[in-house]
């Protein structure tokens, strides 16, 4: 009860941001912020709960983003001499969700492709995937319009056609919406790892061999972790795509998916709040180092800071947060071991 | 005590072969598990128990031979499959999710007994809050059965050596085996541990599972089997009960060579006289 009072405070305290922040281009980072945040928390599904790496989770994020961004403005394909197929353009809110979609098939893919074989393999076929995508993106011109970019991708809209509506050209909804997803994205991660499909996900991190012998399919709940972090990540490529309006080849940069292990990392991987907290810090940091450093001296900076975690707190920020609170109420109640309730460590 | 065995044969091993390369592990062995029985296979360091175990399993694929739970063939079927079928195993090094609390360690075995979809997990749907519930106090239950009731929030890893075997037959058991196959339950447990863990086996034959044990502790191996299976070098040199075992000439040669035989021979001889 208290808990879910807290929880509403919080995401009460982030709803009102945009009434007393003041400033548009702060907001415009929590934004971006907020959208690598549910990229984060996707790749969590993977890296921290199933303990598979993927360093190419960048192109779900892509795949959303190019998807939704074609679906909403139409395209038309020369497929002979003669032919042309169009594809008329769609509302955004269908387009949105087709990319998802496509995103979860080709997590699908991925998954059914590389989990016979696990580990290194799965890093390796991941990293080819993003590749292969990126080099679609930049050389398909016909289609995606390559280094030109995809432009004047309309927003995100709310409302009855025809009745009323609101077209998501100002900040505060696009926050909103966001938050929202976050909101969203969190509640699903939290639901499956609390429950068989998680703790399967787990058992196969903990230990492969003994989660078979008690009957857990393993190859079935990698595929399902695949297909619902590359959906999560498609969202928050179809989320960026709408708000920031134009989408080139650069969103399958290696950078964005390493920025995205750091998130985690930091953060705390198999933990609910890692993400969240890894994706404040670095959401944010870049502008708060802004005025201070250079963009190459940053990335020295996020290097440093990361070895300083990793050394420091070797499970992340919120598990080594999380250790200390304990410990102190420990002390404080000495008189009974508190029955602290299984299964609900964030 | 237990449930009387019954004459139902429940696993059969016919005519198993298992070679690694040009070396035969495991040699045309073939036995049966009546039901509620508990059937000790032993024999010295290096006979083929352990492979048996994770050919019976499908850890391994047996190079000839049949293996059949229940009238199903195990044979090329996966280890969660045949988990699928109540045939559930324990490893003979130890083996638990270290990094989770042995509750939830035992929620993870539960695994087979739950019913929710991932789509109504997603949902979040009442049945999966109320069969989440249902599982809690159920992993509950069975640390309580093995004794681990007060360890419930310490990390698998964080346990003493002899309350992690525990923990490894409690999520075993929270498969809800209809065949349990132990192995090596006791190796490192100390003698009151063990004594104690022969008394966990009695409790658990009272369930009606059905138990094939590999162990090499002998005064276990006769106190708590109904029949005993003997291998050496990948073949069966003996099979029947404790005592028929005990008394078999092969067997003893097998455990303590031919000299041995003979002294024992000797001094019985002497008593006698």
């Amino acid at each position: 009860m208290n808990r879910r009072l807290i929880e509403f405070g919080v995401v009460l305290f982030f709803a009102s941001v945009p009434f007393w922040l003041g400033n548009l281009y702060y907001l415009h980072i929590l934004i971006t912020t907020g959208i690598f945040i549910i990229a984060a928390m996707s790749l969590n599904l993977l890296l921290g709960y199933t303990g598979q790496l993927s360093l190419g989770h960048v192109a779900f994020f892509g795949i959303g983003a190019y998807t939704s961004a074609l679906i909403s403005i139409g395209f038309d394909l020369e497929l002979t001499d003669t032919y042309t197929f169009v594809f008329e353009p769609k509302p955004v809110w269908f387009s949105f969700l087709c990319g998802i979609a496509f995103a979860a098939i080709c997590g699908w893919l991925i998954g059914k492709i590389s989990f016979k074989v696990r580990g290194a393999y799965f890093v390796i076929v991941t990293i080819s995937f993003a590749e292969v995508v990126r080099l679609v993106a930049l050389n398909w011109i016909d289609l995606t319009e390559g280094p030109m970019a995809l432009n004047n991708i309309p927003p995100f809209t709310l409302g009855i056609p025809g009745l009323w509506e609101l077209t998501f050209f100002k900040k505060e909804p696009n926050y909103w919406l966001v938050l929202a997803l976050c909101v969203v994205s969190f509640v699903i991660v939290r639901r499956l790892v609390q429950s068989r499909a998680g703790r399967a996900m787990i058992a196969l991190r903990e230990n492969e061999s003994l989660a078979t012998s008690v009957g857990v399919d393993v190859t079935k709940y990698l595929v399902l972790a695949t297909v619902i972090s590359a959906g999560m990540a498609g969202a928050a490529g179809g989320l960026y795509t709408h708000y920031i309006r134009i989408v080139d080849p650069d969103v399958f940069l290696f950078i964005y998916t390493v920025t995205m292990v750091i998130m985690v990392i930091t953060g705390g991987k198999g933990t609910l709040l890692g993400p969240i907290v890894g994706g404040l810090i670095f959401g944010i940091l870049p502008e708060a180092l802004r005025g201070l450093a250079g963009p190459e001296v940053q990335w020295v900076i996020y290097g440093i800071l990361m070895i300083l975690v990793v050394y420091f707190l070797p499970g992340g920020i919120v598990p080594a947060l999380s250790n200390w609170w304990r410990q102190r109420e420990d002390n404080q109640s000495t008189s009974s071991p508190g029955d602290a309730a299984p299964g609900t460590a964030s | 005590m237990a449930r009387k065995p019954t004459q139902q044969i429940v696993l059969t091993v016919d005519q198993l072969t298992i070679r690694f390369g040009g070396l035969t592990a495991v040699d045309s062995m073939t036995f049966d598990v009546h039901e509620g029985e508990v059937l000790s296979l032993i024999g010295p360091n290096g006979a083929g128990k352990t492979t048996a175990f994770n050919a019976i399993t499908g850890y391994l694929k047996p190079s000839s031979g049949n293996i059949a739970y229940q009238g199903t063939s195990l044979v090329g079927l996966k280890p969660n499959q045949i988990a699928e079928l109540g045939v559930v195993r324990t490893f003979q090094k130890t083996s638990v999710f270290g990094g989770e609390t042995a509750f939830h360690n035992v929620l993870m075995g539960l695994h087979r007994q739950l019913k929710q979809k991932p789509w109504q997990i997603i949902f979040g749907l009442p049945s999966v809050a109320a069969e989440e519930r249902a599982m809690r106090n159920k992993a509950r239950e069975v640390l309580e059965f093995v004794g681990l009731g007060a360890r419930a929030n310490e990390l698998g890893n964080a346990l003493p050596y002899g309350e992690q075997r525990l923990l490894e037959v409690a999520i075993a058991l929270a498969a809800r085996p209809s065949l349990l196959l132990l192995d090596e339950p006791v190796s490192g447990m100390n003698p009151s541990e063990t004594s104690s863990f022969m008394k966990l086996l009695g409790e658990i034959r009272k369930l009606g599972i059905t138990v094939l044990l590999v162990e090499h502790d002998m005064k276990m191996v006769m106190g708590v089997s109904d029949r005993v299976v003997v291998l050496n070098y990948g073949s069966i040199i003996a099979n029947g009960s404790p005592a028929e075992i005990q008394k078999n000439p092969d067997v003893i040669r097998a455990y303590l060579g031919e000299r041995h035989r003979k002294t024992q021979a000797k001094s019985k001889g002497k008593k006698r006289a």
